[in-house]
């Protein structure tokens, strides 16, 4: 049974409730965390390896360590619940059925980083949840836990939670903070940083959900017992959202040791894909992560098995391999059409951006346009080349990367599924009737032999 | 007559009260869900104008607010909202069939209002509920591991209630 540090009691009976989580060992954290000076949490932080668990990967330490402190000037942490990502709905479990862990997290997090009000920026859709968060923080602070003077130490911290109104680009850390300051979600050039001005111009850091969780058993179990979980710089454990073709959808707690498919096929994980159907595709990390075909999905170019961790799922870079993004596991069996989902894809980014950046504002709408005329067997064979020098176009040239994240599963569809795209083009009435299927997509890869 | 009751206008007070002074702007898109839900379940631009005045800000910056977001109607929208997601993972699970379906029982295409104005179809981009696919947002709530007959019994349970 794999090591679970964060939805270990997620089944315990009312544990939604301040009873049952106190029951529970909750809030023992904060008990400890106060009792440490908040540069000694920034370093447990720091020496547990927790990288941001929103898509990113960011070392969190090294990002609280560039707060500014200037004097007199209120600091924030927020908490980004804009999970918006497709395939991700990580955030939205932990929330629902633990929300007293976050509250936790945040707790420690606030004193840490000396934010007397923070705030928790969820998603406008996630409204039953607000009101599970809002409960969730009155019992906090009718049990001592928020409000002034929190056990005796002289900390004062309130958190609050901002509903947004469904915008995808709100997970943008600069979006997230112009939407808290009651504007459109348009990203802000970098630099300055959110850490030197963030909301209100004032010093802010802004994490994921997961990652504020993972702080509490960070500071139970001390750093170094939390780095010896997970292999490499992948420490810890990682909530995957697992979706599409499999038997056993939802979320999963993995310590970042076991492998691809073994969290596929596995009972205890994704339970295989329905009615014995093979496995043609998968997008790992929330669907701006290059989609891999099977081949490449289980095993790396080198031949090795590709495991469920940063490092494994980035080997071989974009030519052959992937990202762990934000753990949204979205798994496409033999049946599915690539080209219909890249072009389902195209419509989600060019409907979520902003508006800012013409790359991106102009080639999403292109990007859709032509990958809609190949899915209705309209296309011409140069649209694949149009399609791959427009998304190479976008890629890197906007001020936030809602851009590269509309670019990439563009790049990565041509890049491994070209051949279904052409066969879209030359069997127009066809493609209309049935889907490509799994060609050779899980065929074994011919691996060069070194000289 | 566009005025928040009492109640209502206590509970604005709070929320501005969550941000620091002078930064009442930060209410803003709180406040527009709170007229959004009392004023019709769309922003009409005096329902705007209102909350404008409300918080101080010129009537553009709630405009300009109001058209970036999603959730935000700035039409008439029937009495319930079927908020359909057909992006990729909920695509992979077959929502474009749970989208034809609700037209071809409604009778409407996608952004329309049937005659009675009971419902509005409006398909949605990820809503973060992509392992229980194919999914709703209906009101406050999601509506998970759609098949037609619980498109049906949705259908039949919201004639119901409206008419009652």
């Amino acid at each position: 049974m794999a090591v679970k540090l964060l939805l270990e009691n997620a089944h315990v009976e009312g544990i939604r409730y301040y009873d049952a989580y106190r029951k529970h060992g909750g809030y023992r954290a904060v008990e400890k965390a106060l009792k440490m000076t908040p540069e000694e949490i920034v370093e447990e932080v720091k020496k547990s390896g927790l990288r941001g668990r929103g898509g990113a990967g960011f070392p969190t330490g090294m990002k609280w360590s560039f707060l500014a402190k200037p004097e007199g000037v209120p600091r924030h942490l927020v908490c980004n619940a804009d999970e918006s990502e497709p395939g991700t709905f990580k955030d939205r479990y932990l929330m629902e059925f633990l929300p007293h862990l976050l509250i936790e997290g945040l707790i420690v997090s606030s004193f840490a980083l000396g934010s007397n009000t923070t705030y928790i920026y969820i998603r406008g859709e996630y409204d039953w949840i607000t009101d599970i968060l809002e409960q969730a923080i009155a019992e906090a602070k009718n049990n001592g836990w928020l409000g002034k003077n929190i056990l005796g130490t002289g900390f004062d911290c309130e958190i609050y939670v901002h509903r947004g109104a469904g915008a995808y680009i709100c997970g943008e850390e600069t979006a997230l903070i112009e939407s808290l300051e009651g504007k459109r979600g348009n990203p802000r050039m970098k630099p300055p940083f959110p850490a030197i001005q963030g909301v209100w111009m004032r010093p802010t850091v802004v994490n994921n959900v997961e990652t504020l969780a993972a702080v509490v058993p960070i500071i139970n179990l001390g750093a170094e017992a939390y780095a010896k979980i997970g292999i490499g710089k992948s420490t810890g454990t990682k909530l995957m959202s697992a979706c599409g073709n499999i038997n056993k959808p939802g979320v999963y707690e993995i310590d970042m040791t076991i492998s691809v498919e073994e969290f596929i096929f596995s009972d205890e994980y994704c339970g295989g894909i329905p009615k014995g159907k093979k496995l043609k595709a998968c997008i790992s990390g929330g669907s701006s992560v290059p989609i891999l075909p099977a081949n490449l999905l289980l095993k790396t170019a080198k031949g090795e098995s590709r495991l469920m961790n940063y490092e494994s799922l980035s080997d071989g870079g974009f030519v052959t391999g992937t990202m762990m993004g934000s753990g949204g596991f979205i798994v496409f069996d033999e049946d599915q059409c690539v080209v219909r989902h890249t072009m389902t894809l195209a419509r989600f980014y060019n409907h979520e951006s902003c508006g800012q950046c013409s790359p991106c504002r102009e080639g999403t709408g292109w990007m859709y346009k032509i990958l809609k005329n190949l899915e209705y067997g309209k296309g011409k064979m140069s649209d694949i080349d149009l399609l791959w020098d427009i998304q190479r176009k976008i890629d890197g040239t906007t001020i936030c990367p809602l851009g590269d994240a509309a670019a990439w599963p563009v790049a990565a569809a041509i890049r491994h599924f070209r051949d279904e795209f052409e066969w879209h083009v030359l069997n127009p009435e066809e493609s209309q009737r049935r889907n490509y299927g799994l060609a050779h997509y899980a065929d074994p890869i011919h691996i060069p032999v070194s000289a | 007559m566009i005025k928040f009751s009492e109640e209502q206008l206590s509970k604005v007070t709070e929320i501005i009260a969550r941000y620091p002074d002078g930064k009442q702007k930060s209410a803003l898109i709180p406040v527009l869900h709170m007229a959004q839900n009392e004023f019709g379940g769309w922003l009409d631009a005096p329902v705007m104008d209102y909350v404008a005045e409300l918080l101080s800000i010129k009537p553009i910056e709630v405009y300009e607010v109001a058209s970036f977001y999603s959730m935000f109607n700035l039409k008439p929208v029937g009495k319930y909202l079927f908020e359909v997601c057909r992006t990729g993972p909920c695509m992979l699970n077959g929502s474009d069939e749970i989208i034809q379906y609700i037209k071809d029982k409604l009778g409407i295409n996608e952004g329309e209002t049937t005659a009675d104005g009971l419902f509005t179809l409006k398909p949605a981009e990820c809503l973060g509920a992509c392992g229980y696919a194919p999914m709703m947002q209906l009101g406050k709530n999601y509506k998970e591991f759609l098949t037609k007959e619980k498109v049906d019994k949705i259908i039949d349970e919201l004639r119901a209630a409206a008419k009652n």
